[in-house]
Formats: structure tokens, sequence, C-alpha cells
């Protein structure tokens, strides 16, 4: 997996799941549900975000429900990578199970809204290229690496498991 | 090795003697939970996209829930797609509105001690309370486990959470959960919650499982409780055998825990927890001068004939507040059936509260019940984030099922002790 360039956007601590994929929106496809993601908390984002840009956010990223839109809107809108201090436990498997890049970044305060950052996930590289720092930061486990190399689980089925046309 | 009990089903899961925590291992489910909201709707197509089928039909259990009863095009789809799925792959343990998922897991008797289980929604932890390992994962996850019956996991840490003594009336699971929330924080990943000591041993499981189910509101992998006779006797109310080794599943006398917590229940007062999450808890008369526009009776967590017994108790001879108006949407058709029966339904409907259809209702904003522009709600259920119940501006503060139904008498937080004397 190549290393994603894009400019940062800033969140707090502790973002639920029910404002990335609102329950007001759950039966609309993913196209119309992106389009809701995190209103409630930045309004400007789903609108703006540009393919490649970078999601930096504080503690429990992703904490509550277990709904797979939420990393999907993210994915769907094209964000590169999640950099946050940590991570609820789902939404960081259904981040890697969709084949997006979720690291552990604890240095999230010295990241400024809308700094260009090349974060490299094979390597364990964040580079500030608007702060000229760079960072070393925790690889993703080997095991979920392959799952993320492959693209996600869909791919990885695929390549184990798929049979071609089957039942249903 | 010593093990905690969360350590014993993986190990038995994954085939092995012993796991530590922090290893990755693979296990072998023994059930599946589907619900309408992240199950067929989204994992049948992948099926169909990898050209395969289930795994186990007789190892998914499939319920809808989220989105009973239709109330649009859209809604109709979905159910009638489930319903599909269950057909197309002869899911016996189909469960087509009978209440919601985790609730009806109890009490149809599917859960035992030592089991393995897997749900497609966060809530999953709820089933923990019969002793097993059950949690949460996303519908991409469990694509996986329906094709392949297996999931890998990392072996969390366990946190033991013991409480002892007596609650004062009109203190309840629920009280414990929110102060919970706050103590413990909600950022609690590779870990697993075992809930212990004597005020939950006294606890039946209907109250038992308000502390595994709120074990997702801690972050936790999942909650759990240590299997003894109440829980053996909730498998046979359902009409099921306990499975011959039930009492065999506890953790190790010295097992090692990454940290124990203590409390006592006679000093816990009723809690309340302000918008927007279940960690900014505390004393219900702190929020005494919030007024509230809608008191919701509701959830997994806290619609259960219980909860509805606690909701008659305090407004039995009294009335809802003029301009606030009282919910209740049952948990489930049995909980809607057997209130009916003893008159609990019967009090709730004479003090003025509106009756809902059993499912998961405004919980999540899916069904019946959101909340409009700056509208102001208490509620039974287990989460208050920003527009989970409705508009981005309305506010919802959590409690238990007596705090929510003496605010809904009182038109404002109240702290439900004065009506309980
Ligand atoms: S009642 Fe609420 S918390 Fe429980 S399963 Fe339904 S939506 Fe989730």
């Amino acid at each position: 997996m190549a290393a994603v360039a894009g400019n940062a956007w800033l969140f707090g601590d502790e973002i639920n799941t029910d404002t990335m994929a609102p329950g007001l929106y759950f039966k609309e496809p993913i196209e119309v549900m992106a389009t809701h993601c995190l209103e409630a908390v930045n309004p400007d984002f789903a609108p703006n975000v540009k393919s490649g840009d970078i999601v930096v956010a504080g503690k429990n990223f992703g904490m509550g429900s277990a709904r797979e839109q939420a990393p999907m809107a993210f994915v769907h809108l094209g964000v590169g990578a999640i950099l946050a201090k940590s991570y609820s436990r789902i939404f960081y498997r259904n981040a890697i199970n969709f084949g997006l890049p979720v690291l552990i970044f604890p240095q999230v305060d010295e990241i400024g809204v809308g700094d260009e950052l090349i974060v490299d996930p094979v390597a364990g590289r964040v580079e500030n290229k608007s702060s000229g720092v760079q960072y070393e930061v925790e690889a993703i486990p080997a095991h979920l690496m392959e799952m993320i190399s492959a693209g996600g689980l869909m791919p990885w089925l695929k390549q184990t498991r798929g049979k071609g046309p089957g039942k249903g | 090795m010593v093990q905690t009990l969360v350590q014993k089903i993986i190990a038995r899961a994954s085939s092995r003697e012993s796991v530590r925590p922090g290893e990755i291992v693979t296990c072998k489910v023994d059930l599946a939970l589907l619900l309408d909201s992240g199950g067929p709707r989204r994992i049948w197509p992948r099926l169909k996209e990898l050209g395969v089928g289930v795994w186990d039909p007789d190892k998914i259990v499939l319920m809808t829930d989220h989105f009973v009863p239709a109330v649009d095009a859209q809604s109709a789809a979905i159910l009638k797609l489930t319903r599909e799925f269950a057909a197309e792959f002869g899911i016996k343990n189909f469960f087509d509105m009978q209440g919601i998922g985790h609730v009806v897991l109890a009490e149809q008797g599917l859960l035992q001690p030592g089991m393995f289980a897997c749900g497609g929604d966060s809530h999953s932890t709820n089933g923990g309370a019969f002793g097993c390992y059950m949690a949460g994962f996303g519908a991409i996850e469990m694509t996986g486990v329906v094709v392949t019956g297996e999931i890998w996991l990392q072996v969390p840490e366990t946190i033991r959470v013991n409480w002892d003594g007596d609650f004062h009336k009109g203190i309840v699971a629920k009280d414990i959960s929110l102060q919970l929330c706050r103590e413990l924080g909600m950022d609690n990943a590779f870990r697993a919650v075992e809930f212990g000591g004597s005020t939950i041993a006294d606890m039946p499981m209907t109250e038992r499982v308000v502390l595994t189910n709120m074990a997702a509101e801690l972050g936790a992998e999942t909650g759990l409780i240590e299997p003894d006779e109440v829980t053996l006797d909730a498998i046979r109310a359902a009409g099921v055998e306990p499975v011959t080794d039930a009492l065999d599943w506890h953790s190790d006398p010295d097992a090692d825990y990454l940290a124990a917590h203590n409390f006592d229940a006679g000093s816990l007062v009723p809690q309340v927890a302000a918008p927007h999450k279940p960690s900014n808890s505390g004393p219900a008369d702190d929020y005494a001068a919030v007024r509230i526009d809608q008191a919701y009776i509701g959830a997994c967590v806290g619609a259960k004939l219980s909860d509805l017994h606690m909701v008659a108790e305090v407004l039995k001879d009294r009335t809802v507040a003029k301009g606030t108006r009282l919910l209740v949407a049952p948990s489930s058709k049995r909980t809607m059936a057997e209130a009916a029966a003893d008159g609990t339904l019967a009090t709730i409907v004479e003090a003025g509260g509106n009756l809902l259809a059993t499912g998961c209702g405004a919980c999540a904003a899916m069904g019946a019940g959101i909340l409009a522009e700056d509208e102001v709600c208490i509620s039974s259920t287990n989460r208050n984030f920003q527009g989970r119940m409705g508009a981005n501006s309305s506010s919802v503060y959590l409690a238990s099922p007596y705090t929510v139904a003496a605010s809904a008498v009182a038109g404002r937080i109240a702290d439900p002790r004065e009506l309980l004397v």
C-alpha cells in the first residue's frame, strides 16, 4: 500500500459513530449517508473533504455503534487515512476490513487544521510538510496489514474462499 | 496456567489449553446473531459477490428489530429482504418482530455458559450475562463469520468490577452502569469487564444483562458474569437444559486481572447521564432543573418486564405531567404479553403513557418516537450521543426506568426515591 497525502481535518476526543453515520439516514445508500458524515460535529467536513485528506482525532475515535457505515463513509468520501490517539474496538476492526488505514498517533495535538500530511502506513511514518516534522508511528500489526494490503476483507475472502457465482 | 473466564472461553474456542492477553487467535463461532439493521441487507450482497453460502444455518440467529414495524418503503424493503434471507438459507432461528434481538436471545434460552458468540451489533455484550463470551462486530466482519464460522481476536485483559451490599429503594443496575461509565471511562478497548460481588449475585438476570449490555458503553471487548444458579434457572425458564459443565465456567480464584474495582451499592444514588455521552453522569438531583419534552422507556437495556414494573410502580395513581409525553416501547412481544396480563400496561396507559410497538424504536432514531430540533428527552436507553434519537440539536439524558418514570410525572428530571417511599 502506497503512502497517502492530503490535508488534515481535526476532531476532538470520543467522536462517536452515530455522528459519522446518523441513524436518521440509516436506510439510505452510503452515497447519501456519507453526505451527513460528522455534520453534527463539523458541517463543513463532508461537503469539502478531498480525496486523500487525513482525519486527525483524539482518543476513542469511533466509539459506540457497530455500524460499518461509519468507516465506509470515510472511504466513500476519499479519506486516505485516520490518525487518532486511540480507537474504539469495533471502529478499528471495521476500518481495517474496508482497507482504511487507521494509525495510533499520540501527537495529534501537534497537527494544525489543514496541515499537509503524508502518511505511510506500511513504513509507519507520518510527515507534516507544513511544520516540517516527521513522526515514527506504530505500524499496523502484520496480520492486519495483510488484510489492508489485499484491499480489505472482501478481496481477502475472494482470494481465500471465493468459488464464483453460487447460492443466492 | 490460571486464567480468567474470558481466557478460558477463548482458549476453548481457539482449541488451545490456555491463552494469554495480547495473543492473537482465531476462534470458532458457536452462535452468530444477525439483525435487520446490519444483517442480510449488508451481508447477502457480499455472499452473492463471493458466490458462497453460509457456513452453518443452525448457528445463525436472525431477528428483525431495528426497522419494525415498517414505517416507509425503505424499511419495508429491508424487512422483506431479511425474511427472504431466512427462507433462502434455511435459518430456523429466525425471530420476526418478536422483540429486540438481545432480549429475545435470552428469552429463547439460546445462550449458554462457555459459548463463544458474535453479534452484528455493539450491544451483543448483553449476552455475556449468561457466562459466555459475546461481542459485537460490524456487518463486514459478520460477513466473514457467516462465510467461515471463524473470527480473529486479540485476547483481552480482564478487569474485575465488584459491587457489594444492598441498594437503597429506587436504585437499580442502570444506576451502576451510568456510574461506571463515569468511573471507568468509555475507552476500554482490549479489555473485558467481569462483574461480580454480592449485589450482582442477588440480581435477577433481567438486571444483570443491563451491566453487560452497557459494557459496550465502557468500550470493552465484552462484559460477562460468572454463571450461578440464577443463570441456570433463567436458561431452564426458557425451556432449555443448561449445558452440563455450566458452573465450571468461572475465573480461577487467583486469576490475573488487569485491575479490580470495588464499589459499595449502599452508597449509590440515582444516576443521570447528561448530553451527549453516558460518562457525563452524576446524581439525578444535580439535574432537577431540567424540563423535559419526552420521557422514553425503550431499548434492549431498558424496557424488559422488570423495567416496565419499575415504571408502573412509580406511575400507579399518578399522571404524566402536562406538556410532557411518555412513550413506552416494550423490548419484546413476550414482555408486552406479560405486562398486559399482569396489569402493568394498564397502569402505564391510565397514567397517560403512550404505548409503542415492540422494537428498537426511537433508541437509534430508526423507529417511532424521534426528537425534533431542541427537544429534551430523558430515556431508559443506553446511549445519548448527539443526534442519536433525532435532530442534532435535541438532547437526551439517560437514566433508570424508575428515574425516567419519576421525571415523566414531574415534567422535569426527578429523583424517583421521593415517589417510592
Ligand atoms: S434497542 Fe437501541 S441499543 Fe438496543 S439493539 Fe436496538 S438500537 Fe441498539
